[in-house]
């Protein structure tokens, strides 16, 4: 018969949770909800091949990067902590939060680390550059064969020029906040807003 | 006997009776539980009686749990039957990318943020994608005591556990044995008749259908499935395709109670493929080996072949080729589309309340699947007959199967999906993805097309 949710959440995680990533406590109980499911192996932890089995993601042409942001430094398992953490980034920045304690750390949501969370999916050796290359690699990974090597090129390098202020013909974090494009958008683009649970 | 002391004898004496009862007891029941369906198949008024107080006892358990946990100050785990993501309308990619109007006039070809969009979708599909799901048993919105429906109800006490308790103890007591009785005397009952009809001479059809019938029938009975047919005028005709949504293998026996279908499908070994030898002793049924399954020509051949025969049974076939959840509607393979006779449409939506019918092959087999059946309160199931449909003028045969998958959709309360339910074990086509990286390209120079062709020269 097989019961779900092998192992309970207990209540401190649950607490612990909700201060580190800020969400309630029925929206932690249903992420973890799915979390066990995606959890074909039962061990509690999800590894690549769980979250490529999802056809959505598989198809999404930046997957890859996207699950690879899940995953610490050199790591092929991630608990639900970790993934709850992840997930922190894409709530929504409530107004009340700005003015709480400015002294303490930034939460996971803040228009900062949404920011590093996109600049981290380009920058692949975390070195904090932007480099050519990298650039081009995410290029082509959204245009698949639809578009020349020239082409391509070109784009890529009227992107770093407009962007890069010390000449260096690489973005850094502070270029890419700067940016002109990156201010314009609509920073609710990086968010996903649960129905009201 | 004669050397027995009277002690003994009385012993003796006792023991018989005391057992005689029970077992007198028993083959009452027994053979009420198989007249009475037989008899009273119109009469639904036990059966509804009992599905009420069912009903009333979930209600009473779902209000101890949500007093409990408003103890807790905490809330009820909820269902969304819509997914847990608030989607706005969608829109084309290229305003879903660049924001609304204010961002329409970037002049850039490329914006860094373009990935953005990728992102946010790709976690959303994460958190929550309308396809794993549809793999594994639908989740209630309150519980019926069962253990195996048990995701989240965390706020359960001694109350609800002695109603759990009690309610374990008839459905493995009481119920399951009679059941599990019935389907094994149905069976039996089933395969000693089949062989006899078989060996009369130009087997009489009217005689064989009856004795399919009362197979069916027993075997409804045995699950205690309460099924309600809807708009009985449509029922399938000789010479034609029956197809429906399928959600589990008894999907089979309950329509095949209602009518009889030649079934399509491969030969197994064991006791199924002696139920099956049996079936095409009485009935013109189609069944491959599994090396004749690949060839897809030899199939259509067939089928054909039994459909131009107006005086055959309608064929039963269902195209998703897996079973689903019971919540949605996926692919329709279109191999029974193009042979180009009438389809019958059936759709059929099952109550997951009293028992989930859903079998998910990857958790169990399926005699395990069948004992859970019958160890649940009851299979409720509503059956509706659509009207015929034929394939129109310049029609393809996809074209024709999303037609008909969208009606039993609109009918059953099902969602309807483009989703293959192949990926239940298989991965994604790599064509999607392609699908999605032509339509940015054309975001990002689709007005410079002509442009990079004179590039490419």
């Amino acid at each position: 018969m097989g019961s779900r949710a092998s192992r309970l959440l207990r209540e401190e995680e649950i607490e612990e949770i909700k201060k580190e990533t800020g969400f309630s406590h029925s929206q932690i109980t249903r992420l973890y909800s799915r979390f066990t499911s995606l959890d074909k192996g039962e061990n509690g932890t999800l590894s690549r091949e769980d979250f490529q089995r999802i056809p959505e993601l598989a198809i999404n042409p930046l997957g890859d990067r996207i699950i690879n942001a899940f995953f610490p430094e050199g790591e092929d398992q991630v608990n639900f902590r970790g993934f709850m953490r992840t997930l922190a980034h894409f709530r929504p920045i409530e107004d009340n939060e700005k003015n709480k304690n400015p002294s303490a750390t930034e939460p996971l949501n803040s228009r900062t680390n949404k920011l590093l969370f996109a600049f981290r999916l380009y920058d692949l050796d975390r070195d904090d550059k932007i480099s050519r290359d990298e650039l081009l690699q995410v290029l082509r990974m959204m245009v698949g064969v639809n578009i020349s090597d020239e082409q391509l090129g070109s784009i890529a390098d009227r992107t770093i020029q407009e962007a890069d202020t010390n000449g260096d013909s690489c973005i850094s974090f502070n270029e890419f906040i700067k940016a002109s494009f990156v201010v314009n958008i609509h920073i609710c683009t990086v968010v996903l807003v649960l129905v009201n649970i | 006997m004669i050397l027995m002391t009277p002690f003994t004898w009385a012993v003796h004496n006792l023991l018989c009776r005391c057992l005689s009862i029970p077992i007198s007891a028993w083959f009452t029941l027994l053979c009420l539980f198989i007249i009475v369906p037989a008899v009273l198949r119109g009469s639904f008024s036990i059966r509804s009686l009992y599905l009420r107080t069912l009903l009333k006892i979930f209600e009473w358990a779902n209000l101890q749990m949500k007093m409990r946990a408003k103890e807790k100050n905490q809330q009820l785990y909820k269902t969304y039957t819509n997914g847990i993501i608030a989607k706005e309308s969608p829109a084309s990619l290229r305003q879903e990318i660049r924001g609304s109007a204010s961002c329409l006039c970037s002049d850039h070809e490329f914006d860094m943020a373009d990935i953005f969009y990728f992102c946010r979708s790709g976690v959303e599909s994460i958190v929550d994608d309308e396809v794993t799901k549809r793999f594994s048993a639908q989740e209630l919105e309150s519980w019926n005591l069962l253990t195996r429906s048990n995701y989240n109800f965390h706020h359960i006490n001694m109350r609800l556990t002695l109603l759990w308790g009690l309610g374990l103890l008839t459905r493995y007591g009481i119920l399951l044995p009679l059941r599990v009785t019935l389907a094994v005397t149905g069976i039996s009952l089933f395969l000693f008749f089949t062989t006899l009809v078989g060996f009369l001479p130009n087997a009489a059809s009217y005689l064989s259908e009856k004795v399919h019938m009362m197979g069916y029938r027993m075997c409804v009975s045995s699950l205690t499935a309460i099924i309600t047919y809807h708009n009985r005028e449509n029922k399938p005709k000789n010479g034609a395709i029956c197809v429906a949504n399928h959600t589990t293998p008894i999907d089979v026996i309950i329509l095949a109670s209602d009518r009889c279908y030649s079934l399509v499908g491969q030969m197994h070994r064991g006791l199924l493929g002696m139920i099956q030898s049996g079936m095409v002793k009485s009935s013109p049924h189609i069944w491959f080996d599994r090396s004749e399954v690949k060839d897809r020509h030899l199939v259509a051949k067939r089928l054909s072949d039994h459909v131009a025969d107006k005086t055959k049974q309608p064929i039963l076939i269902f195209p998703e080729g897996t079973c689903i959840n019971n919540t949605s509607v996926m692919m329709f393979k279109k191999g029974s589309f193009e042979i180009g006779c009438t389809i019958y449409p059936v759709a059929i939506k099952y109550d997951p309340r009293f028992g989930d019918a859903f079998w998910n092959s990857s958790k169990c087999g399926l005699v395990w699947y069948l004992l859970s059946m019958m160890s649940s309160w009851a299979i409720v199931c509503s059956v509706w007959y659509l009207p015929p449909m034929d394939r129109e003028e310049g029609e393809d045969a996809v074209q024709f199967a999303n037609r008909v998958k969208a009606t039993i959709a609109a009918q059953g309360g099902l969602v309807d999906l483009i989703w293959d339910g192949g990926l239940k074990r298989s991965k994604v086509n790599d064509a999607f993805k392609e699908e999605l990286q032509k339509l940015y390209s054309k975001v990002l120079v689709g007005d410079h097309e002509d442009e990079s062709e004179r590039m490419e020269i």
